[in-house]
């Protein structure tokens, strides 16, 4: 008999939780009670039709609805193991972006140089050792599996790369800074398949370093790199569970109909 | 339950390959009635029609594969759609393995003929087994059309009388074998055409639990019925 208790590699630990979360575009209600785990290593895709707020949600995650005025949070994002309320006025959003990052949909490399892109996020950190600095940006690129392709040309400008480069860059920058969640609205919707499959490939690898919160309009896209996935309709979220479960027999006719297009 | 697709083509898609499962089923169910036919009527005429029917079979397997694997490839299916593919798919084996017993009944029923020793034995007690195996195959082509679970659990429930009846004809003739050693070869052949029947009722039943699978999204293979009973419900 083993004398310590293993658990299930499949057992996962919460890393985040939204809890009877609304959101307010000014007087347009954008989300209802959302209240959704996250689970640590793990990637939870969010899928819906247009507008059926999943991008809402996750731009919740990191405060980017700060940016501008009218916009109103209802409920709570928790963020574990410290258990900080990241919607709270009191919690510096510079903060909550440093602990969760964000990668677009189109990539979004900076005008500067493939090696200042991915060290940008350590610089504002006020970090200024050369070595370390060429340590973590060495890292991240590897991490984004794009190091070999770069590795050589590292004071070129970030934007001389092709599309699934830039984003991979972007994917690098993101990591530099360690993140705690990462989150991906629509990361391959401007990309080809190739670069696509590589993005999907890479989600898959550095999981094991981040916690992942990805937005799709792919389904197919979401059946292959999630582990847990939420479908969202109207600002709430209908059905929430395991991805196989939820493509072979989601328990909600709603997502039944979605997800196999009969949704009209 | 909204019954139709954003894409028509999907939907007609799936109707055709359903249709074809139809059609795959009406033909195997002739051929495994004219398998009991020419057993009860001794008839090589509509033994010879039984085998020769195999090849159709076979080829309409082929091609609704061909045709899912064409669906499958070019849709992606998920959930409900998926699982409908998946059980056509098993359905499909399930019919081609009934066309293959009733071409075993049609070559034993042959055989029994030709030894000319037909008349001694008890084949017409056959017949009750035979048409409770054909019925059952009917009814789970009808089920299947209509994705009916209730028709579906009484399927399963029904598939037990068969094996009883298998069962009572085996000591039959084991009788018979000890009474007249002569009767032994023929006794046999008649052996496996029952075993034959009774694998049909056998296949009628895989059918019935990949509608269930269809419907309630619950594997049923190899549990008890009240577990089936459970998730039906």
């Amino acid at each position: 008999m083993p004398s310590t208790i293993t658990l299930p590699d499949d057992a996962p630990v919460l890393k985040a939780q939204s809890k009877n979360l609304d959101f307010y575009y000014g007087a347009f209600k954008a989300l209802t009670g959302v209240t959704m785990p996250i689970y640590e290593n793990r990637v939870t895709a969010l899928i819906g039709p247009s507008g059926c707020g999943k991008s809402t949600y996750l731009r919740c995650f990191n405060r980017m609805h700060d940016l501008y005025p009218g916009h109103r949070y209802d409920g709570k994002i928790e963020l574990y193991p410290d258990d900080v309320d990241i919607l709270d006025h009191a919690v510096d959003p510079i903060e909550v972006r440093m602990r969760i990052s964000m990668v677009f949909q189109k990539p979004n490399p900076f005008p500067k140089s493939i090696f200042e892109n991915v060290a940008y996020g350590l610089r504002v950190r006020g970090e200024k050792s050369v070595s370390y600095l060429e340590d973590k940006v060495e890292a991240a690129l590897r991490a984004a599996a794009i190091w070999g392709e770069v590795k050589d040309r590292m004071s070129e400008s970030a934007t001389n790369l092709s599309g699934g480069q830039q984003q991979r860059l972007c994917i690098a920058r993101s990591l530099a800074t360690d993140p705690e969640i990462i989150l991906f609205d629509e990361p391959t919707s401007a990309l080809d398949p190739i670069a696509t499959g590589s993005i999907e490939e890479l989600i898959g690898e550095i999981k094991n370093k981040v916690t992942i919160l990805i937005v799709t309009h792919n389904m197919q896209q979401a059946a292959r790199v999630s582990d847990y996935v939420a479908y969202m309709y109207l600002g709430e979220m209908v059905e929430y569970g395991v991805t196989k479960d939820i493509f072979m027999k989601p328990k909600r006719q709603e997502t039944e109909d979605y997800i196999t297009g009969r949704f009209g | 339950m909204l019954d139709k697709h954003l894409s028509t083509q999907f939907d007609s898609e799936l109707n055709g390959v359903s249709t074809r499962v139809m059609e795959m089923g009406g033909l195997v169910e002739s051929q495994i009635r004219l398998a009991i036919h020419s057993l009860s009527q001794f008839s090589i005429e509509s033994a010879r029609q039984v085998i020769e029917t195999d090849a159709q079979v076979n080829a309409m397997e082929i091609d609704i594969d061909r045709e899912l694997s064409s669906i499958i490839a070019r849709r992606q299916p998920t959930a409900r759609d998926l699982r409908l593919l998946i059980a056509i798919s098993k359905t499909t084996a399930n019919l081609e393995r009934v066309g293959d017993e009733a071409v075993k009944i049609a070559r034993m029923v042959r055989s029994i003929i030709e030894s000319d020793s037909a008349r001694a034995l008890p084949s017409s007690e056959l017949s009750i087994a035979a048409e409770l195996a054909s019925g059952l195959l009917r009814k789970a082509l009808d089920a299947f059309a209509r994705l009916d679970t209730a028709a579906a659990v009484s399927i399963l429930k029904e598939d037990d009388q068969i094996d009883k009846e298998f069962d009572g004809f085996v000591r039959k003739l084991i009788t018979y074998m000890m009474e007249d050693p002569r009767t032994i070869s023929a006794s046999l052949d008649l052996l496996f055409v029952a075993k034959a029947i009774e694998r049909v009722g056998d296949h009628a039943k895989n059918i019935a639990e990949f509608i269930i699978y269809i419907v309630k999204g619950a594997d049923v293979r190899h549990t008890t019925m009240e577990q089936v009973e459970f998730v039906v419900k």
